[in-house]
């Protein structure tokens, strides 16, 4: 609890420096600037260790006495003074809402401060990178998406929930996961399944009772708030994470983004990456061992297509990952989780998973 | 049908006057339609005035009135302080067809283009029956005289239907008046005709008043005539054959060497010797003697002999300054004005000179606050700068309004590179900007396409002048334009600081709950200094391109296999 507050704190505290230093050279006569992290290749480490691909140390600075900087500039001390306004009043606001709110026409002209919601929404990222931090803390939102269920007590503004006792529902995942307070959390790992049809037969399988784990539907691509519970269960609590999909690019796909670091580079910027997440299910290979044979799709072109971009994905390089993408290819085909219930309807609850944790068979 | 014999043919040939050879061909004269045939009634009269004061000595003050009297119907009326026409002179002037004494000479002079006033005397009672009426005072002289005259087609003589003097002071102490009724239409390019006028002749003043009787004076911006140009003697480059035939048959000299040395510019004699020995021709022979093979003979040698360039003090330009100031009083609302004129060249053995001008950009007299009426001049501007160039040409000062494109001035513009001195130009069309360009070749002898004038011939030496002209006056403008263009950028610059510190120093009021006017002020403080700041130069941000802000969605969505699926992601997305 008190790391929350203090989180908070400390991003006031954060953006009220960058104000104070902003001043300090207004009064120095000195051209004002911002500093930001390049967010281009030219500036992504990749950690031959740990296999991730972070930022580097190089920054640019964005100049208020630069013809080129000089609007950007002005918008990003817009939105950071918009975010203090929000935490100051403690309220929250999407960035749609703060996009509406901070377009104004400029004295004398016929020039805005903001023309799309695509020039406001770059902004919040710089902001993110240049003061490290998420722009949930910035009070910044998003809608919720994803649903979670298991042993687990937090404090949500104000309110304890549990999330083992809301019936055949789960917890609503909103975005700002980071003012969550976790009472208590009494599990060994965590599972996070693409599809919601997945998570409601795992629920009602109480799969994360038996199990004892911590049970996650991201509900197609996970949003941000997701992946953050992902990864502070993960750093908090050192649960292992292990993500289950659709055998198919878009589900391999969905993984890396949990896993973060790989795809885009977005996501190295983000930083809500789960970098030591694993690969469950369904794997290519699983569909031949598990005998799923009279359940799976037939390849389209554009699913072909895809497979062949992500081989390309530094992630993806692994000789695992690059045998199954492969085999998807040559064998053109692809398997939903519901193929799973080919074998019988509570098989991934009772057989496929379990058999899976047990044996240790993930892919990295 | 019975034949005709040769002899029957031979009764009927007769004489054909060239009057009433010009009253059927018309356009030959100029009078191609009723506009241009106004036009070219304003022309001849105007073109006459200007140069009987030239050559008398006297500053011109030119009086010009053209009257709608009735439908397609106008009186011209053109009035000079020039020193007047004698009596006897004048009826041959105004009403007999190619009488004059420029055709013979080598100078430099506006007559060229014209065939004389007497065209507008036939033109004028072709189409309307009125007599020609001319006033003129000669100072010798206490009363002035009148006179109205008709053109006799037939004997290409003048018809006096009127003569008198009279007392009544029209001209004070010298001058002439001549008032024309013709059938025409009347256009601005008459205006622009006088306009442009007045532009190469800085020293002439006109007054011109239209048929909807409004006045504009064209004042001069000179107060001196420019130097008469001098008679050249023929260049042996320049001659042709029929020339030469006669000047050897009309000549005094007695020695073929001594006809070539008296009667040519540059030849001295050495050249003299070397022409006749080239020629094999007897350099003591008589002129008169030479036949037809030795003629040509002659003329072949004569091209080909090394002979020094003519002489080229024999050309009157308008001059550089004189042109800038013209140019200057006329477009006062130009930003930038300048000229170039080049060094005399010659073609074919005539002398001949390019003057360039400039008039660049038109600025907008209200001073403008508010941001909107900013805006609308910036695209005022933008427009004009689409817009092609205005080209004016001139030749031996007077301006060349028709058959643009065929003219070699033109052809000469085109082949300049403008997008080098910063204005727009597709392919090698005309050049587009807020621009006039005034181009002004001078010469003894212009040399035009066709007989109506107005286009000049392409001569290498002439296309190759005029480029080089171009482009130095280019050069010019370019170094205005990028000036101009730091100096907007500056303003620019201030601009957009000074556009943005509102809502800076409101964000940082806001970051440090600190009151934000003082942070303004500041900020605008800075901007005044105009100083150069570090980290100003850094170059323009990369964007990021890989930027995901939207969470959901942020790769293509699964594409439906059947049974529900996650539409809920696309209602999401909305935020």
């Amino acid at each position: 609890m008190l790391m929350v507050v203090f989180m908070t704190r400390n991003v006031k505290d954060e953006l009220e420096r960058l104000g104070e230093k902003i001043i300090r050279e207004i009064d120095k006569g000195e051209n004002p600037n911002i500093e930001i992290p390049i967010r281009t290749l030219s500036n992504v480490v990749f950690d031959q260790k740990t296999k991730q691909l972070s930022l580097g140390d190089k920054t640019a600075k964005r100049y208020y006495f630069n013809v080129a900087h000089s609007k950007k500039f002005m918008q990003t001390l817009m939105v950071a003074s918009f975010a203090k306004s929000l935490i100051d009043e403690k309220i929250h606001t999407s960035i749609r809402d703060m996009y509406y709110n901070l377009k104004r026409t400029l004295p004398d002209s016929n020039e805005n401060t903001f023309d799309e919601q695509s020039e406001s929404d770059p902004i919040i990222v710089d902001l993110e990178v240049a003061i490290d931090v998420l722009r949930e803390q910035l009070h910044l939102t998003t809608d919720r998406k994803g649903i979670v269920a298991g042993n687990v007590r937090i404090e949500d503004r104000g309110d304890l929930i549990d999330w083992s006792k809301l019936g055949s529902g789960g917890w609503s995942i909103p975005s700002t996961v980071d003012e969550v307070d976790f009472k208590k959390v009494d599990a060994e790992f965590v599972l996070v399944v693409e599809k919601n049809a997945g998570f409601e037969r795992l629920h009602e399988d109480k799969f994360w009772q038996k199990q004892n784990c911590v049970l996650i539907g991201t509900g197609g691509q996970p949003s941000r708030g997701t992946r953050l519970l992902i990864q502070r269960l993960n750093d908090e609590y050192k649960l292992p994470v292990y993500v289950m999909t659709d055998s198919d690019s878009y589900g391999f796909y969905i993984y890396s983004v949990i896993k973060s670091g790989s795809i885009n580079l977005a996501h190295v910027s983000d930083r809500i990456a789960t970098p030591e997440a694993k690969f469950i299910g369904l794997t290519v290979s699983d569909i031949f061992d598990y005998d799923l044979k009279k359940a799976i799709i037939k390849c389209k072109e554009v699913d072909i297509k895809r497979a062949k971009e992500l081989l390309e994905y530094d992630w993806f390089k692994k000789p695992k990952w690059q045998k199954e993408i492969n085999l998807m290819i040559e064998k053109g085909i692809k398997a939903e989780i519901e193929a799973l219930s080919h074998r019988g309807l509570k098989f991934m609850s009772e057989e496929y998973l379990p058999q899976k944790l047990k044996k240790g068979d993930f892919l990295d | 049908m019975a034949r005709k014999t040769a002899e029957e043919f031979a009764k009927e040939q007769k004489e054909i006057s060239v009057s009433e050879f010009f009253e059927k061909n018309k356009h030959l004269l100029g009078f191609d339609n009723p506009t241009k045939s106004l036009l070219m009634a304003v022309k001849e009269a105007v073109d006459n005035s200007l140069d009987a004061c030239e050559e008398a000595g006297i500053v011109p003050d030119i009086i010009v009135k053209i009257k709608n009297v009735k439908e397609d119907v106008y009186v011209v009326s053109v009035q000079d302080n020039g020193p007047g026409i004698v009596k006897d002179q004048i009826p041959r002037v105004f009403g007999k067809l190619l009488y004059g004494s420029k055709f013979h000479r080598l100078k430099q002079s506006r007559g060229q283009q014209g065939i004389g006033i007497s065209s507008v005397t036939l033109y004028s009672q072709l189409t309307t029956g009125e007599p020609t009426r001319v006033w003129s005072k000669i100072e010798s002289q206490k009363k002035t005289y009148y006179v109205e005259l008709h053109l006799n087609t037939v004997k290409n003589e003048p018809d006096i239907l009127k003569q008198e003097d009279i007392d009544k002071d029209i001209l004070g102490d010298s001058g002439v008046k001549v008032d024309m009724t013709l059938h025409g239409r009347y256009r601005r390019i008459v205006e622009d005709y006088l306009k442009y006028t007045s532009v190469s002749n800085p020293f002439a003043k006109i007054t011109y008043t239209d048929p909807n009787g409004v006045k504009t004076i064209f004042p001069r911006s000179h107060n001196e005539l420019p130097k008469q140009p001098k008679q050249m003697k023929p260049h042996p480059y320049g001659v042709e054959f029929g020339t030469l035939q006669r000047m050897l048959n009309n000549t005094s000299s007695r020695t073929v060497h001594s006809f070539l040395t008296n009667e040519f510019s540059s030849v001295g004699n050495q050249s003299a010797k070397e022409i006749c020995k080239v020629a094999k021709v007897d350099e003591g022979k008589k002129p008169s003697e030479l036949d037809r093979a030795m003629i040509e003979g002659l003329m072949k040698a004569m091209q080909k002999v090394k002979i020094q360039r003519p002489p080229l003090d024999c050309l009157s330009p308008i001059g550089s300054a004189e042109l800038e100031k013209s140019l200057k009083k006329e477009y006062q609302n130009a930003e930038f004005v300048t000229t170039i004129n080049r060094d005399p060249e010659v073609y074919r053995g005539f002398p001949f000179m390019i003057e360039v001008g400039i008039v660049y950009g038109f600025q907008e007299e209200k001073k403008e606050e508010n941001g909107k009426k900013k805006k609308k001049q910036e695209e005022d501007e933008d427009d004009r700068n689409g817009e092609t160039i205005e080209l004016i040409r001139f030749a031996n000062r007077v301006p060349l309004l028709y058959q643009q494109s065929a003219c070699s001035l033109t052809q000469a513009v085109k082949e300049v590179d403008w997008k080098r001195y910063n204005l727009d130009q597709k392919g090698s069309n005309l050049p587009s900007g807020p621009m006039k360009l005034t181009v002004h070749i001078c010469s003894v002898w212009v040399p035009f396409v066709s007989e109506s004038k107005e286009a000049v011939a392409a001569y290498p030496e002439i296309i190759k002048e005029a480029k080089l002209a171009l482009q130095d006056a280019g050069r010019k403008l370019s170094i205005y334009l990028s000036g101009k263009r730091r100096a907007g950028e500056q303003k620019r610059r201030i601009q957009i600081f000074e556009r943005y510190s509102g809502e800076v120093a409101h964000a940082l009021s806001i970051l440090t709950k600190r009151d934000a006017k003082p942070i303004e002020k500041k900020i605008r403080e800075l901007v005044e200094t105009k100083k150069h700041f570090k980290g100003e130069d850094e170059q323009e941000e990369e964007d990021s391109k890989q930027e995901a802000v939207q969470e959901e969605d942020e790769g293509e969505d699964k594409p439906k296999t059947g049974g529900k699926k996650e539409d809920k992601n696309k209602e999401n997305k909305k935020k």
